[in-house]
């Protein structure tokens, strides 16, 4: 389950003292070593890195504003096709823009909207998971079936139903988004918790005269990060194909925003007849997504012992 | 048995009470009055308006509502939909078979073709084949099936025009729905060519919906197999000199099937949601596409009642895989 | 081309089975489900064109082609001297249609006619509820209930109508899908039976083609009304296949499976006029989207101001930004397809100079205004943001500001009713019977004040005509006054006039006999397919 720091002289050692340092630093060598046994995911990785910079770099490396229009341009297939050009080196939409551009520009939407959905999923999970699974009793229970019902749900129906109450757009698309995927942290940091309360250090911790919330967050929660952290990596992906899902059905990142999703929904009219403005924007969801998965699986291995032996 | 079933269903039934609430709240906080978008640009009279708000029952209190909404969920009457004026459950019967025969043959596909190749990679853990056979279901997983279905329909109806666009059948075959399952339809109505027509129009929708769940089936197999391989009982059979087809076939595959008949449930609901995309792209008359339609017209009735009618179809599906996997594996029902 | 020939072998593998000789079977890839089949329950075009023109008739037809009406059920009527009595007379041996699931015993009489609107009318009519939330939503919104004084059955073949008040456009009303005419010995054997519910479900009635079946979502079927009044249907079966999404439809008449769709993609109009297999039909739309000014505020309520506002707007450029071509620029606020357009009119000139002077002129610098625009995209103006970016983008080169605001869709046209409403208001009308009262009077009268008339306008010189024409019943004489209606619209500009949408329909080349309706009706009576 989680990381081998279960007797109470680590937890101790967390929690101050020169050992720190290089607990951790082992820890991290030990990480690293187990990770870069997992070629795919050195090379998701790799990818993930790239995209970052796409995403950073993305108004240096853009030949053209994303949403520039270039009268005269319309529908320019890729370079190597007949008709191409090499100022497109990707070919052109509808409307006249560069489409290698927008894609660039894309690849910050989709961070953006993994990072922010992780962010607010996690904070809000493990917070509600910690209560839950520290204080038992009738709090747990009305969170448990709160989940339960939120579970019920299909996510991306419930995502759809959602953002037509708040408004289509990317914000909210992101909103709903986190709300679905939160109840997955509730549970793996409920189930963490409960696991690691009647441990030793913890008893050791609680004598030791530290406080509920000093408990639940310094003592117990670092311990528990492991499944959450591999929880985090899969619902990036999954954040970014739900966005991408919303925007494809038109209710994510409105146009002309260069949305991934977004660009497919609007390219759906030129299927037959431009193929590169359907399939351009789909690789990159799926290059994302896969970088991310393939992460995932490697920081999974690393990171659990149990399924290390596989 | 029957107490941890009853005991299962206890649990469901105040989440059922929950989820019907929020089914209900949701459309009522759905922006837009529905009364209003009736008329569109006609201005409709005040008193017209009022008219309308009464004959909707949108001008009592909510509670009110909520137990009229309740109550008619308890007798099976969820209600008419705002636009075609049809009972919503009549409605989502007309349309349910059509997704259900989508879902059951993608369920069928993933399987028949997730498991054995779960198993293969398992086996010949390490080998090229093993790493092949992961590295596709990584990628069948990372899938966005929105786009996977549109290069599809590009290949196959755009490019070699093997298969159609969209539909369920050729228009040229007739006849009345019987089963609501088009492939046993177009087989009990004789006519030539029809059966073949349905399965040209299912193939593409299966494919794309079963992508996801034969990825997740094929990495649960294979964990699961992985694991039960490294029981002692397996290696105790294996050192006894069973050949490794009669190891795999007999103890291994029925322990390791356990956790994959749970995965194979849980894919009801990533099924439903990839309903919603793949109707969507192949204009599929089903439930999630209907939804989609309802939720873009605005159409509360059907929001509220579709909603509650999946969630409840998805809940009851989980109650059927606990259950079955306690018959199987006795040991969880304590 | 395969796939033609792959079709054209499969329809006579299909036919050759169902042992008739070459059934002809035209399909129509239509854009949408229907919501019912009972034309007088609903509002959507979609609805109409799977039940009105197809199953149904009415006691006037539009004539094919334009917005003038001709005798439908009803062969002749009078009008009583004092504009208030019409007199139908029925036209004698109209066959309802014959089905699996229904048998006529009589002919079209009055009392199928007082049936189909006494429902609609009368609150404790056993049927006015027969499906629960029916709202009869056009006998309503037409204001049949506030203008109705009695319908009378004179004998068996004459029905009148009593008016509380003269109101010319009365006839083409009784031409709309609302007014379709359902057959009451039908509707007796679904009481008796308590099956009230099918009528809704399968409509049954005296129109060229009858139906056959539905499959939610997927297919409507139709075959030729054998008995048909109006003479004998050319094809023999008629098929809606609901396809939604455009681009689908235009592969699927590229390929053959359909004859006929509606609503291309703007995008695919080009390559669609170029394809060998196919022709287009194109025509301004029954629509017209516009700007209302609110000019009952400063600066607005001065016509310098509203004029000059009107100068700067570059028309062409949202006809080719927001329409890809497909709309023209408009000049009046009823569309050209409509009888009595006023042909001579001139549009204000696209001259931002001669614009930023009359501003200057009227005393007024620094404007800034809000411009609304619609959240959602509606045929006479398909993406309405894009328009109010170029509008934008038009007046500040005469040095007006504009912020662009826009609301949810109901609350947007909700707040835009409002008298004391800033700024202009985008927004458009799409005809309902072809009657130019439907669009002045409706829009720019004054009892339209915060209601319809988003400009808040009332004029006096312009209400008296348009009343007036309400009132005389010579069609003539009625055109001359809208005529004059839209000269003093055109001096006093209420509205900067943006553009019609065009309607644009591709079909296969061997398609004869579909003629384009103005109304924006797909009605398939009369069509043929010809190798």
């Amino acid at each position: 389950m989680a990381t081998n720091t279960k007797d109470p002289n680590a937890a101790i050692g967390l929690e101050g003292g020169p050992s720190v340092a290089a607990t951790r630093r082992a820890m991290l060598g030990e990480f690293w070593y187990y990770f870069r046994q997992n070629r795919g995911a050195v090379v998701g990785l790799v990818v993930f890195v790239l995209i970052v910079a796409t995403a950073i770099f993305a108004p240096l490396l853009a030949p053209y504003n994303p949403s520039t229009q270039i009268r005269g341009a319309l529908l320019i297939p890729p370079v190597w096709q007949e008709g191409g050009r090499w100022e497109f080196i990707l070919g052109t939409d509808a409307v006249g823009r560069d489409i290698l551009s927008r894609l660039l520009y894309g690849a910050r939407f989709s961070l953006f909207i993994g990072l922010v959905v992780v962010t607010l999923s996690v904070t809000v999970g493990v917070v509600i998971g910690l209560i839950a699974g520290y204080f038992r009793g009738a709090v747990d229970t009305i969170i448990m079936r709160l989940m339960d019902i939120i579970l019920a749900f299909p996510s991306l129906l419930l995502a759809l139903v959602l953002v037509a109450v708040l408004g289509p757009g990317l914000l909210n698309a992101m909103i709903a988004i986190a709300l679905v995927l939160q109840p997955h942290f509730v549970r793996l940091t409920r189930a963490a918790v409960m696991a690691e309360k009647s441990r030793d250090y913890v008893t050791a911790a609680r004598v030791a005269g530290a406080g509920n919330l000093r408990l639940m967050f310094k003592t117990i929660l670092p311990n528990c990060t492991a499944p959450l952290i591999v929880q985090a990596t899969l619902s990036f992906s999954t954040a970014i194909l739900d966005a991408a899902a919303l925007g494809f059905l038109g209710m994510g990142a409105q146009p002309p925003t260069p949305e991934w999703g977004t660009m497919l929904a609007e390219a759906r009219e030129f299927i037959l007849r431009a193929w590169w403005v359907v399939t351009f924007p789909g690789l990159s969801i799926l290059v994302t997504v896969l970088a991310i998965n393939l992460m995932g699986d490697g920081l999974r291995d690393a990171l659990d012992p149990k399924l290390k032996r596989s | 048995m029957l107490r941890f079933f009853l005991g299962r269903l206890a649990v469901l039934i105040p989440t059922f009470i929950g989820v019907s609430i929020v089914a209900f709240t949701f459309i009522r906080i759905l922006p837009g009055d529905p009364v209003m978008l009736m008329s569109g640009e006609r201005v409709m009279s005040p008193e017209r308006y009022a008219e309308l708000n009464q004959q909707l029952g949108f001008d009592r209190p909510l509670w009110v509502q909520y137990f009229d909404f309740l109550g008619g969920v308890l007798t099976g009457d969820l209600g008419n939909s705002i636009v075609t004026k049809r009972p919503v459950l009549n409605e989502f019967f007309t349309l349910f078979p059509a997704t259900l025969e989508l879902s059951l043959c993608a369920i069928i596909l993933a399987v028949l073709i997730g498991v054995p190749l779960g198993i293969i990679a398992a086996v010949r853990r390490g080998s090229w084949l093993d790493q092949s056979i992961m590295g596709a279901a990584l990628v069948g997983y990372s899938m966005p099936i929105f786009w996977w279905g549109l290069l599809l329909i590009i290949l196959f109806s755009g490019i070699l025009q093997w298969t159609p666009v969209s539909g369920r059948i050729s228009l040229l075959y007739y006849f009345p729905p019987v089963t609501g399952f088009m492939l046993v339809d177009s087989l009990l109505s004789g006519q030539e060519g029809a059966f073949r027509s349905a399965v040209s129009h299912l193939v593409l929708p299966s494919i794309v919906l079963a992508t996801i769940p034969l990825a997740v089936i094929a990495r649960q197999t294979r964990s699961a197999m992985l694991e039960v391989l490294g029981e002692d009982y397996v290696r105790t059979a294996r050192s006894k000199g069973l050949p490794p087809r009669r190891v795999i076939g007999l103890h291994a595959l029925r322990n390791a099937l356990i956790p994959v008949i749970t995965t194979i449930g849980l894919q009801v609901g990533v099924l439903i949601a990839g309903a919603i995309l793949t109707e969507t792209i192949f204009s599929w008359p089903g439930i999630g596409k209907w939804m989609v339609d309802s939720v873009f017209r605005r159409d509360y009735a059907v929001v509220q009642g579709g909603l509650l009618l999946i969630a409840g179809l998805i809940m009851l599906v989980n109650l059927l895989v606990d259950v079955l996997y306690g018959l199987i594996n006795p040991r969880i029902r304590h | 081309m395969t796939s033609k020939l792959t079709f054209a072998a499969i329809l006579m593998a299909a036919t050759a089975i169902s042992g008739t000789a070459a059934a002809k079977t035209f399909v129509y890839c239509s854009e949408g489900s229907p919501e019912g089949f009972d034309p007088g329950l609903y509002t959507a075009g979609t609805t109409f064109d799977a039940a009105a023109h197809t199953v149904y008739n009415r006691l006037l037809e539009f004539k094919p082609g334009t917005t003038e009406t001709v005798p439908g059920l009803a062969e002749s009527w009078d009008i009583s001297e004092d504009g208030l009595e019409y007199t139908f007379h029925l036209r004698p041996g109209v066959k309802f249609q014959t089905t699996d699931f229904f048998t006529p015993t009589r002919d079209l009489n009055a009392d199928d006619v007082l049936f189909s609107f006494e429902r609609q009318w009368q609150d404790d009519h056993p049927w006015h509820q027969y499906v629960a939330g029916a709202s009869w939503e056009y006998f309503n919104g037409m204001g049949f209930p506030d203008l109705i004084e009695s319908i009378e059955k004179v004998d068996d073949m004459t029905v009148r109508f009593t008016l509380k008040r003269r109101e010319a456009p009365f006839l083409a009303n009784l031409a709309m899908p609302f007014s379709s005419i359902v057959s009451r010995e039908y509707a007796d054997q679904l009481e008796a039976a308590g099956n009230e519910q099918l009528m809704n479900q399968q409509p049954l009635g005296t129109g060229p083609f009858e139906f056959v079946a539905y499959q939610t979502d997927a297919v409507i079927r139709y075959r030729a009304h054998e008995d048909f009044w109006n003479g004998e249907q050319a094809i023999d079966d008629l098929v809606f296949s609901i396809t939604p999404d455009a681009s689908v439809r235009y592969q699927k008449l590229q390929a053959g499976e359909c004859h006929l769709m509606p609503y291309p993609n703007a995008a695919d109009v080009e390559a669609m006029k170029s394809h060998p297999d196919l022709k287009v039909m194109e025509q301004e739309g029954l629509n017209v989207a516009y700007l209302a000014y609110n000019t009952t505020q400063a600066p607005f309520d001065n016509v310098q101001v509203r004029k000059a506002l009107n100068m700067a707007i570059n028309k062409e450029a949202i006809v080719d930004a927001v329409f890809q071509g497909q709309a023209t620029p408009a000049k009046n606020p009823i569309p050209p397809t409509m009888w009595s357009y006023n042909e001579e009119i001139e549009d204000d000139p696209y001259d931002p100079e001669a614009a930023r002077q009359m501003l200057e002129e009227a005393g007024v610098t620094d404007l800034s205004m809000k411009i609304w625009a619609m959240p959602v995209s509606r045929p006479y103006m398909l993406n309405a943001r894009r328009a109010a970016e170029l509008i934008q983008s038009d007046f500040a080169e005469i040095g007006v500001d504009v912020e662009i605001v826009s609301y949810e869709w109901a609350e947007y046209l909700d707040r835009s009713r409002a008298e004391d409403r800033d700024g202009a208001v985008m927004l458009g009308w799409t005809g309902d019977n072809g009657d130019p009262d439907n669009f002045l009077h409706t829009l720019l009268g004054c009892d339209a004040v915060g209601g319809n008339n988003r400009a808040q306008w009332c004029n006096e010189e312009f209400e008296d005509l348009v009343v007036q024409a309400k009132q005389v019943t010579d069609q003539e004489e009625r055109a001359e006054l809208y005529r004059q209606a839209q000269e003093v619209f055109k001096q006093e500009a209420p509205w900067a006039t943006l553009v019609h949408s065009l309607s644009i329909v591709p079909m296969r080349k061997e398609v004869e006999g579909f003629v384009q309706s103005p109304l924006g009706d797909f009605a398939f009576e009369g069509v043929d397919l010809v190798e």
